[in-house]
Formats: C-alpha cells, sequence, structure tokens
C-alpha cells in the first residue's frame, strides 16, 4: 500500500476517534455520572490536624484586621 | 522545615517544600529577567563582565523562571491535587525527596553553569548532557511517583486534574530524551546527534511542546483543581474538559514547525505546522470558557476574594495569548513578526499573565492550608490584592511596550526605498526600540516587586501558623 494512504486512513482514523471521545463523553447515559466526578475536589475536609490549636491561638492573639475573607 | 502542621494521610511535607521553592525561585528568576531586560535598555549594565552578559544570563532566566518556578509550581500542585483527588497518600515518601532535592540541584547546577558559559546551544535546553541525565533520572522518579499515587487511589474515578498532569508529564520525558540526545566529548561539551534542518526541527517539536505541556497542560491540571476550589463550585462542564483534554494533548505536538518560517524547513512542513497551530485554538478557547463559566452564579466572588481574581485574570490572559500564537503563527503575519520583540512581548503574556498568574492564584490558595489555616487564608488579603494590582499592572506594561517595538521593528526592517535599498539600518530600529526597553524594565520590577510582596506574606503566615501553634501547645 502506498504511504499516503496509510496517512490518509491514520488521519481518518484519528478523527474518528476523537469524534467517539465526544460522543462518549456527551451522550446523556453518562450525564449523571460525570456530574459526580465534577465534585471530586469537594469531596475532602480542608481542615489541617492542626487547625483548631492555631485557631483558638489566634483569636486570643490575633489583632490584626486584614485577615482572609471569611 | 516544622513537620508540626503534616497531615495524617497525606506527605504534605514535600507540597510545603516545593510551594515554598516557588516563591524563592519566581523571585530569583524574575530578578534575573529585570536585570537582563535593563542591560538592553542600558548595555553598560552587563559591567564588561562575561558572567554578567546578556548572552549568558537570558538562558539563566528562562531556566529559571520556566523549570526552577514554574517547575516547583507543577511539583507542588500536582502532588498535592493527585493526594487529594485520588484519596491516597503519595506512591514513595523516598522518591518524593528525591524529586525535590534532585530537582533544587538541578536548578543549583544550571545556576552555575549557564553563567560560565557551558551550553548546548539549544533554546529552552541549554543545559550539557551531565545535567540533562539528572533531569531525566528525576524526571522519571517524579513520573513514577506520581502514576503510582493513581494507581493505588481509593477514588475510583481519576479527576481531570491528573490526567492534564500526566499527559504534561509524560510528554515531557518524552521531549527531554528525545531532544538531548548528543555525543560527549568532555565532561561540559557535547554535540545534537541531529544536523542541520533535521536538528531545527527536532529542537522546535521540543521547544513548542515545553510550551504546550509544561507550560500549558501542567497548569491546566492547575486550573481544573484551583478555579473550583477557589469559586466554591464545581467546574462548568466536566464533558467539555474530557474533549478539552484529548483535543489538547493531540493537537499541541503538531504545532512546533512554526517556529521555523521561511528557514531551510520543506514548505510543506512550515504550512502543516500553520494549519495545525489554527487548529488549536479550539481547544485552547474551549478550556479557557470552561475555567472562565465556573464562575458563572459566583462572579461577585471577584469584588472580595484577590485569589480568585489571580485564577480567572490569568484565564484571560490564556485566552488572549492563545488567540495571539495561532495569528502570528500565520505566515504572512509571521513574516512581519518573526525575530522581534512581537515574540517576546507573546511569550510573556503567556508566561506572566497565564502561567506565573495561575501559579500564584494556586499558592495563595494552598500554603495557609501546609500551615494549619483555611484555603487562602493568608496573613494579609489587602497584600494579596497590592500583589494583584502589581502583577496585572506588570504585565500590561511588559506586552504593550513588546507589541509597539515589535511591528515598529517589523516595519522598519522591511521598508524599502523606491530603487530598491532597505530605509532603516539595522541599528536604527535598534535605537528606536530604546524607550519600549524602559517601559518593559519598569513593567518586569512592577511584577517583581509584586513577588517580594508575596514572601514577605508567606514568610508572615508561616511565623504566624508556628507561634500560634506554639502558644497552643504551650
Amino acid at each position: 500500500m502506498d504511504i499516503n494512504v496509510i496517512r490518509g486512513l491514520g488521519t481518518v482514523f484519528a478523527l474518528f476517534a476523537f469524534l467517539c471521545i465526544v460522543a462518549w463523553a456527551y451522550s446523556s447515559r453518562r450525564k449523571d455520572r460525570f456530574e459526580d466526578d465534577g465534585m471530586i475536589p469537594f469531596q475532602e475536609d480542608d481542615d489541617m490536624p492542626n487547625k483548631e490549636a492555631v485557631d483558638s491561638s489566634s483569636k486570643q492573639n490575633n489583632t490584626r484586621d486584614d485577615k482572609g475573607s471569611e | 522545615m516544622s513537620t508540626a502542621f503534616d497531615h495524617p494521610v497525606y506527605n504534605y511535607k514535600v507540597v510545603k517544600q516545593f510551594a515554598i521553592m516557588t516563591v524563592v525561585w519566581g523571585i530569583v528568576g524574575m530578578a534575573v529577567g529585570v536585570l537582563i531586560a535593563a542591560q538592553l535598555a542600558w548595555p553598560a549594565l552587563n559591567f564588561d563582565t562575561p558572567w554578567l552578559s546578556f548572552g549568558r544570563l537570558r538562558p539563566l532566566h528562562t531556566n529559571a523562571v520556566i523549570f526552577a518556578f514554574g517547575g516547583s509550581a507543577l511539583f507542588a500542585t500536582s502532588y498535592y491535587v493527585v493526594q487529594r483527588t485520588c484519596q491516597a497518600r503519595l506512591f514513595s515518601d523516598t522518591l518524593a525527596s528525591f524529586t525535590f532535592w534532585g530537582w533544587n540541584l538541578v536548578i543549583v547546577l544550571a545556576a552555575i553553569t549557564l553563567p560560565m558559559g557551558l551550553t548546548s546551544t539549544k533554546e529552552y535546553a541549554e543545559l550539557e548532557w551531565p545535567i540533562d541525565i539528572l533531569i531525566a533520572i528525576v524526571w522519571v522518579a517524579y513520573c513514577v511517583n506520581f502514576l503510582g499515587t493513581i494507581t493505588k487511589r481509593k477514588q475510583p474515578h481519576i479527576y481531570v486534574a491528573n490526567w492534564f498532569f500526566a499527559a504534561f508529564m509524560i510528554m515531557i520525558a518524552v521531549l527531554h530524551i528525545g531532544n538531548n540526545l548528543a555525543l560527549p566529548v568532555t565532561l561540559t561539551k557535547s554535540y545534537s546527534i541531529y544536523a542541520g534542518t533535521v536538528d531545527a526541527m527536532v529542537q522546535w517539536w521540543y521547544g513548542h511542546n515545553a510550551v504546550g505541556f509544561f507550560l500549558t497542560a501542567g497548569f491546566l491540571g492547575i486550573m481544573y483543581y484551583f478555579v473550583p476550589k477557589q469559586a466554591e463550585r464545581p467546574v462548568y462542564s466536566y464533558r467539555l474538559s474530557i474533549v478539552h483534554f484529548w483535543a489538547l494533548i493531540s493537537l499541541y505536538v503538531w504545532a512546533g514547525a512554526h517556529h521555523l518560517h521561511y528557514s531551510a524547513l520543506p514548505d510543506w512542513a512550515q504550512t502543516a505546522g500553520m494549519v495545525m497551530s489554527l487548529v488549536l485554538l479550539a481547544p485552547s478557547w474551549g478550556g479557557m470558557i470552561n475555567g472562565m463559566m465556573t464562575l458563572s452564579g459566583a462572579w461577585h466572588k471577584l469584588r472580595t476574594d484577590p485569589i480568585l481574581r489571580f485564577l480567572v485574570v490569568s484565564l484571560s490572559f490564556y485566552g488572549m495569548s492563545t488567540f495571539e500564537g495561532p495569528m502570528m503563527s500565520i505566515k504572512t503575519v509571521n513574516a512581519l513578526s518573526h525575530n522581534t520583540d512581537w515574540t517576546i512581548g507573546h511569550v510573556h503574556s503567556g508566561a506572566l499573565g497565564w502561567v506565573a498568574m495561575v501559579s500564584i492564584g494556586a499558592m495563595y490558595h494552598l500554603i495557609p492550608i501546609m500551615f494549619g489555616r483555611k484555603a487562602g487564608e493568608m496573613y494579609s488579603t489587602s497584600l494579596i490584592n497590592t500583589h494583584f494590582w502589581l502583577a496585572t499592572i506588570g504585565t500590561v506594561l511588559y506586552i504593550a511596550a513588546m507589541w509597539v517595538n515589535g511591528i515598529m521593528q517589523g516595519l522598519m526592517w522591511r521598508a524599502v526605498n523606491a530603487d530598491g535599498t532597505l530605509t532603516y539600518s539595522f541599528v536604527q530600529s535598534v535605537e528606536a526600540s530604546h524607550p519600549g526597553y524602559v517601559v518593559r524594565v519598569i513593567g518586569g520590577a512592577l511584577f517583581l516587586t509584586g513577588m517580594l510582596i508575596m514572601a514577605y506574606n508567606v514568610y508572615k503566615t508561616v511565623s504566624d501558623s508556628n507561634k500560634a501553634l506554639a502558644a497552643a501547645q504551650a
């Protein structure tokens, strides 16, 4: 087979593979699943082991007024 | 470093180390950048010293900001994100500290050898072969540690940020090893195994994918975790993020030839590189829109949260420079822009506006957590805000100066008189560039000042946390 035919088929295959990915990602059957996957960053608690100690201590000592936004 | 804030499950030590070094190397790399920018405005600033000459310090600047500052930010965030989204501790603590010390050794070796004039002369791959081998070893250890963590995950799905991080590190391993294949002559001198035009093509296959995978895919990994976290809402469309990933990684590798327009590279290869660069606009903007739209319904947070502002403005610069890039890859546009300061402006709109700002935003989110505080709870929010404005104004001054200079240089170089002779000599275009060079120094200095403010803010955050902990334990 001519090398250029193989190259052409390679391009067609790549386009086909990409369209399959789009169809897979946007199929309505996977809608809920992907919405859940998007929540993965929020499954973990942000707190640190010594947070309570730091918090309680800085409440007593902290007099500055430009603390974080919360 | 104190172990007082270590996490019971995760390895936060290595994250903490790389996060601190992100700030340190950011200041070093940008300070060298400001110095060499000043040398272009006032050449006497090289003090007639070979070690301080522009040709030696320029690769030091690029290596320091890309691999030391950007690299540390990527190590810190990828190690942090992979543990938290896989809900598993890092594969190996030993490999983690090996990557930290190994990577910093590479940076120190670069800072010694580049000013000495030891270079392989390949752009963004200047380091000589013994250092290249060390980089390859450290990088493979990083890949093993990251992918190993993914294999032991408790969370069944691999979150999209980890896909971007994994693509970035695997591709960088391939590019680094492929481009740096060389025949060593002595300990400090080697010759590329590629010759002539093939060498140029391999170099820009590497060079453009250092942009595509190191400075884009890796930082998109940061974006897909830290923008949702800081905005406190999931990414706009998780499905779009999947399509974004596959489109971006399959297209970037073909675009490198646009660096070699009107060179000895075959014309069809130049045109192919141009077409693939134009197609790249689609995934780039798909990702940018996905990040921006994550804020829909939460835009009011931008009023009060300068960390979120860093992240969102970084996406605006990303969108801008990924529009500018395809445009500059069009051959007729490139005929004007090639070899001018426009290219430098384009790179910095990506490097300062996108890469540095998204890293800074992620660091402000992450560093307080490393020291027992809430996400983003730095010592001073108003100093973050000051940093944000210095960084934004600095970037705008920088890129505007380079646009003006670049287009002016391109037009002066191509101007011809009626009899066919050149209207301007080269040195006239250099002279005309001087005001732009001065504006660039001011812009860069503002950006660097912002980093120094960040360092102070980080220092106060860490020392306050340590004091609070000591008081609580007493």
